[in-house]
């Protein structure tokens, strides 16, 4: 076998290996679906009276609105069970074990970032069958939808890629989950939930220049068939390459140095 | 065989330094081929720093190392291909079964499947691990994962492999055990390169023992060469009251006396032979002993005596 081909079965092992933790512990997965459905519950039904008038609609139109920022809620859960399962694996000596032996550079972190990948889109659409289920109907294009799809898996690919480097910076398992928080702010801190528009000045300028506006926007324009900003499409693209680029590299570079239990 | 056989592992002014600690400071060592090794030290003197090393975990900061005659610095892929590493702390997958973690070795390693399957099988035999194959490691006991930790490491069938405290919290059945798998290891032409704490290990095992203290080999050699470097043994004797202890003193030639307790030392360092002469020159004198005791150097002795600290009461007996 080449070492291509080799890369390639070192990471398919690894990405048994994670999927099989999801499948003995379902209890992330569980986590990462269940709260943006809570989420989504809480924001419609309680909330969402009085944001859809604001809105100039009402609670139908809200649903609309905020279904790509709950969306991006479940990568969140997705980015704190890849830092957790990230961490708790750093913790056990197997990681070290797998550093010994002539496997391929980067497999055991392929295998997180595929195994997360599979975990957080097949979340996703859970919580967008329970966005269908209460009334969300994308009026965009079959089209649009799969548009949407990619962009969505590209987007959980690169915040996953971050998630796994802050899984590895996190000192123990329990702090492992304090950096992804990040995630969960900022589809507020962006588009997610009312417009930029209505917000202070300074918050408008920071949703403005924050990646999750741009990963939004061009999701709801691809779900909904609305137009979206020139910038937007390739803002996202940037943001993804910037995103997966850099936590591949800080992931790669802390797995080469960390995994020694001093 | 002995001079002919290349070394296994080979270690020239390996030095490391954690920030302004100097934890390994100018180390030599050589290991032939098929032998077991034992690095011997008190925590802290850099052991687990030179397993980490030898099995390319960590980068040394000078020194020429060599394990399977490959560099372990710009050619570590190829010393990882030859080498096993069972370290201080359980490198199995908690969340897999004890067969899934075998399987999860053997893919690692590239294995054919059908070749896959037979070692596992033959590991979990190997390893008395068949009937727990397939339950969760939460399950195992501490032996039990230690156990399946060493069957790991030798899916890959290496050729050297680093065993870092391995006996380290087992109990004393399960030792047994693990020192069995050892000895079966070496017997198959493995070099075994280990750490351990407990001398009595090194002493069982080794064939070659390097105490390692404060980042330096203070000594290397064969268990036997070691406890040379110790004072050798001495015969303590206890009589019933004190003439006869004085008369003891005179016949025996000793002033290892000690009145309040009526015991006399005398120094006997081949063993049996000067037990005889004590004893036959007592009966001849008439002096009844009530207690006698063979006090013989031990691997203690050497480590305590060596490693510089200050610790009596430290001698073995070995009959009474």
């Amino acid at each position: 076998m080449s070492s291509l081909s080799f890369a390639a079965a070192d990471a398919t092992t690894m990405l048994r290996r994670n999927l099989k933790h999801v499948q003995r512990y379902p209890s992330i997965p569980l986590f990462v679906a269940g709260t943006p459905i809570v989420f989504l519950l809480l924001f419609v039904y309680v909330l969402g009276g009085t944001l859809g008038s604001g809105l100039g609609g009402d609670r139908d139109d809200y649903l609309a609105y905020i279904v790509p920022g709950v969306l991006m809620l479940t990568l969140t859960g997705g980015a704190t069970g890849t830092a957790i399962s990230v961490a708790t694996d750093m913790t056990e000596g197997i990681v070290a074990r797998f550093r010994t032996m002539a496997i391929s550079r980067g497999a055991v972190l392929t295998g997180h970032v595929l195994g997360s990948l599979i975990q957080t889109m097949a979340a996703m659409l859970l919580v967008a069958a329970v966005a269908v289920l209460i009334g969300f109907r994308p009026t965009g294009s079959p089209a649009g939808w799969l548009g949407a799809l990619g962009v969505l898996t590209l987007i959980a690919f690169s915040v996953t890629w971050l998630s796994v480097a802050m899984g590895m910076n996190a000192k123990s398992i329990e702090t492992a989950s304090n950096q992804p928080m990040i995630f969960l702010l900022l589809p507020f801190l962006g588009s997610g939930f009312v417009p930029t528009g209505s917000m202070p000045d300074v918050l408008r300028w920071f949703a403005d220049i924050q990646p999750f506006t741009p990963f939004i926007e061009a999701v709801r324009g691809l779900l909904m068939g609305t137009p979206v900003e020139a910038g937007t499409m390739p803002a996202t693209f940037i943001w993804c390459a910037v995103l997966s680029v850099g936590g591949y590299a800080w992931a790669l570079w802390l797995y080469n140095r960390k995994s020694v239990r001093a | 065989m002995a001079s002919t056989t290349p070394a296994a592992i080979t270690v020239a002014g390996l030095r490391k330094a954690y920030g302004s600690k100097q934890v390994l400071d100018g180390v030599d060592l050589t290991v032939p081929a098929g032998t077991i090794f034992a690095l011997l030290g008190p925590n802290g003197a850099g052991k687990t720093t030179i397993v980490h090393i030898l099995s390319t975990l960590i980068r040394a900061d000078g020194g020429e190392i060599a394990v399977g005659g490959f560099d372990v610095g710009h050619e570590a892929e190829q010393v990882r291909g030859r080498i096993g590493l069972t370290g201080q702390f359980s490198a199995v997958d908690a969340l897999l079964t004890g067969e899934e973690n075998l399987a999860l070795m053997g893919r690692l390693r590239h294995l054919p499947a059908a070749e896959l399957k037979r070692r596992t099988a033959e590991l979990l035999e190997r390893f008395d691990l068949v009937e727990a194959a397939r339950k969760p490691l939460a399950t195992y006991s501490g032996g039990m994962r230690r156990r399946l930790d060493l069957a790991m490491t030798l899916m890959g069938d290496p050729e050297i492999i680093f065993l870092d405290e391995p006996t380290t919290g087992l109990d004393p059945r399960s030792r047994r055990t693990m020192w069995e798998i050892i000895q079966g290891l070496a017997a198959r032409g493995v070099t075994i390169f280990l750490t351990t704490q407990y001398l009595d290990e090194a002493d069982h095992l080794a064939d070659r023992i390097a105490v390692l203290d404060q980042g330096r080999i203070v000594a290397e050699g064969t268990p036997a060469e070691l406890k040379r470097l110790v004072p050798g043994g001495h015969i303590r004797l206890t009589f019933g009251d004190l003439s006869a202890l004085e008369r003891a003193a005179v016949v025996l030639d000793s002033d290892a006396r000690d009145d309040d307790a009526l015991t006399l030392e005398v120094a006997g360092d081949d063993g049996v032979r000067s037990l005889k002469d004590v004893l036959d020159r007592l009966e001849r004198a008439s002096i009844e002993v009530s207690d006698l005791s063979v006090q013989t150097p031990n691997l203690d002795d050497v480590f305590l005596a060596l490693t510089g600290q200050k610790d009596s009461a430290s001698q073995k007996e070995t009959v009474r």
